[in-house]
């Protein structure tokens, strides 16, 4: 990744010494493995500290929301998917943007990486289809496809759609994929089961919003859980609550959502919370043939009516 | 106080016997996680960790709880008329608390407990909880107890402090309460004092993790809440408020009414001072309307506010779960050097 890393350095500070823009949005290096800061370089001189591996799963595109400057940004596929949803949603406007997209190799997943270790992980290090991961007593290297994030293992968009540079050469697209395994399971489920399994999968939920805060979707100036003049829903954790919560806010990503994972990637309990935006992707996929965030031309299908409509609801 | 040596096969009896008299709460697992909980009958608490996700501090303060019961309907007598609802504060024992969240009760109860105010709720679940601790011999990495009030051995706050010394533990009682819980588990072999002193050397060695707060008491409050740092710290935050809800040392609350048909409670909910929410005015103003805003009174108030009021040191016990469980990395140890280190000198436009 060392390539990207220079590469990012060069175009940032090469835009920004000539003033093309006013600051690049990227990661520097974090404290903690396997985590990255997404950080804001203003200063050409200060290009040195941006950095790529394989711990950028962060969505960059949640940064630039309502901004007013001109921005270079670091995009992976996702990210670049949720620019072109932002542009559309009028959150930014393209000509604002020159957009350095990298050819995305995957991001790994830190849960589960944390949860193979056995005693505290020191540092979680990229070489290439590796990944070396060093305990205190140990040190291990994994294969970066057995740990990659669940939705970086099934993308089939990894190079950026949009972009004015590219990092590196473009990389080959995943086709075999089998993009709804996870979801065709949960579908196959008896409601009995369903309603167990939902049950499951939030209890440990403690409604910090994390998950909704990582999403470049969530932008709303109120969320329609911190209205509380009046409440429209309860603000403890009751489960019928969180339920709410979280089955709403999927709904409100339907068509949008590009599964970058950044939700899954900042829940501080460890919940599989994208199983939910998973399942309204597969369904705009497959009623729609719909994929978030492909152009920048086509709104997204549930903010659009069509007069010749084939649904007879709807007339 | 004595040293008590529990046999690790008197362990599970001894816990048995206390459930008799206490309602027992300690760290179990589910999905990898650990986190506080009461214990079933018969459930002991897991060891085999590092520190808990959220801190004990649920133990005493839960995320939500119930102040005031009403009615809303006017057919009763005392329709519209707040009730404290029956709640248990019989004896209860929290096992396995780390010390770093134990000397957090002491911190906030600065808070709850003053002279002025009274929290009643804090206060009773307080009072009738006996805390029995579970010494650090492997202290984290991003544990920085000891530069922030504490240790992995730190007794303050504490009743029992217990060191897992490979087949036994040993038990220290610290308080009456402890001693009285000592007993009542029929835990009663007395053991040398000294191995604890040597465990805790040990363990101290190890901590890797520092923070200076030297200078923070003499920072001039303006000139730090004006630096130009804070942009660029709260840059990557979420204003997710996990760093708060996770932390021993968060004592923010919201109060919400909630109805359900003709019947409502009153309570509260854990807040977070990351959140637009927190500030909003019945206006719509909102005082702190900035992420960067939000940030820096997080930060402000647990190293600079706190540290000026009571002068007992920073409102961090150095924990690290902040650190470990922030989404995006920001890490209180970088934004306490940047504030201790602050020379407002050094960073004022040079032509001027
Ligand atoms: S979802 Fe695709 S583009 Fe996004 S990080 Fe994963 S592999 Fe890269
Ligand atoms: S980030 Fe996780 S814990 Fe927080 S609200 Fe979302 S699902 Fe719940
Ligand atoms: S956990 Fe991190 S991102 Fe979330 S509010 Fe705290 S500092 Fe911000
Ligand atoms: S501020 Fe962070 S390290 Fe300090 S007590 Fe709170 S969670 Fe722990």
């Amino acid at each position: 990744m060392l390539g990207y890393t220079d590469k990012i350095k060069e175009i940032s500070e090469r835009l920004l010494k000539e003033g093309k823009v006013d600051m690049v949005i990227g990661f520097k290096k974090g404290t903690m493995p396997m985590m990255n800061e997404p950080c804001v370089i203003k200063k050409a001189e200060d290009a040195g500290k941006l950095v790529w591996d394989s711990n950028c799963g962060i969505n960059l595109a949640n940064y630039l929301t309502d901004r007013k400057e001109k921005i270079g940004i670091i995009a992976k596929g996702c990210d670049s998917r949720n620019i072109a949803t932002h542009i559309v949603e009028n959150k930014i406007r393209r000509d604002q943007l020159v957009i350095i997209g990298v050819p995305c190799k995957g991001m790994i997943d830190r849960h589960k990486i944390a949860s193979m270790s056995e005693t505290e992980i020191l540092s979680v290090t990229d070489a290439g289809d590796e990944i070396i991961v060093k305990a205190e007593d140990s040190e291990k290297t994994l294969k970066k496809a057995e740990v990659l994030q669940k939705n970086c293992a099934v993308c089939t968009h990894r190079n950026p759609v949009i972009y004015d540079e590219l990092v590196a050469d473009l990389v080959e697209e995943q086709k075999d994929a089998d993009r709804y395994a996870d979801v065709r399971e949960i579908e196959a489920m008896s409601a009995e089961e369903k309603w167990k399994y939902f049950d499951d999968l939030l209890a440990p939920c403690i409604r910090c919003y994390a998950c909704r805060n990582a999403c470049p979707l969530c932008y709303c100036p109120t969320c329609f859980v911190d209205e509380s003049r009046p409440q429209w829903v309860g603000k403890s954790t009751d489960p019928m609550d969180t339920r709410t919560f979280h089955f709403l806010r999927a709904y409100h990503c339907a068509g949008r959502c590009t599964d970058c994972g950044s939700c899954e990637r900042a829940c501080p309990a460890g919940i599989n919370i994208r199983v939910l935006t998973k399942k309204l992707e597969k369904d705009c996929f497959e009623s729609y043939g719909w994929e978030a965030g492909l152009t920048t031309e086509d709104r997204p299908p549930l903010d659009t009516y069509k007069l010749n409509d084939p649904e007879d609801f709807i007339k | 106080m004595k040293v008590i040596k529990i046999d690790k096969k008197d362990w599970a009896g001894g816990l048995g016997k206390l459930s008799d008299a206490y309602r027992l709460f300690g760290p179990v697992k589910d999905k990898d996680v650990s986190d506080f909980k009461e214990l079933a009958a018969g459930e002991l608490p897991d060891f085999d960790f590092l520190n808990t996700n959220l801190s004990a501090k649920s133990a005493v303060f839960p995320q939500n709880e119930v102040m005031f019961e009403y009615s809303l309907d006017e057919s009763q007598e005392d329709h519209h008329i707040m009730k404290e609802p029956e709640k248990d504060y019989s004896p209860r024992a929290v096992i396995g608390i780390r010390p770093c969240d134990a000397a957090a009760f002491l911190l906030v109860k600065r808070n709850f407990d003053t002279p002025e105010y009274k929290d009643p709720y804090w206060i009773r679940a307080y009072e009738a909880s006996t805390f029995v601790g579970l010494a650090c011999n492997d202290p984290g990495k991003t544990c920085f107890c000891t530069t922030a009030g504490c240790g992995p051995f730190h007794e303050d706050g504490l009743d029992v402090l217990i060191a897992d010394a490979g087949d036994h533990f040993l038990a220290k009682a610290i308080t009456e309460k402890g001693e009285a819980l000592l007993q009542a588990a029929g835990w009663g072999a007395e053991a040398d004092g000294g191995q604890i002193e040597t465990m805790k050397k040990a363990a101290e060695a190890k901590i890797s993790s520092t923070v200076s707060t030297d200078s923070l008491k003499d920072k001039v409050t303006t000139e730090l809440y004006d630096a130009s740092f804070w942009e660029d710290t709260a840059f990557a935050c979420l204003n997710c408020g996990t760093c708060t809800y996770v932390c021993p040392t968060c004592w923010c609350f919201d109060i919400q009414d909630e109805n359900y048909g003709k019947a409502g409670i009153r309570m509260r909910n854990w807040d977070s001072c990351m959140y637009p929410l927190f500030t909003i005015h019945g206006s719509g103003h909102n005082p702190r309307g900035t992420k960067t805003q939000r940030v820096r009174q997080r930060f402000m108030h647990k190293l600079k506010y706190y540290v000026d009021k009571y002068g007992a040191g920073i409102q961090c016990v150095g924990c690290g779960r902040c650190v470990r469980l922030c989404p995006v990395n920001i890490d209180i140890r970088e934004v306490c050097e940047f504030m201790n280190s602050y020379d407002p000198a050094a960073t004022t436009c040079k032509a001027a």
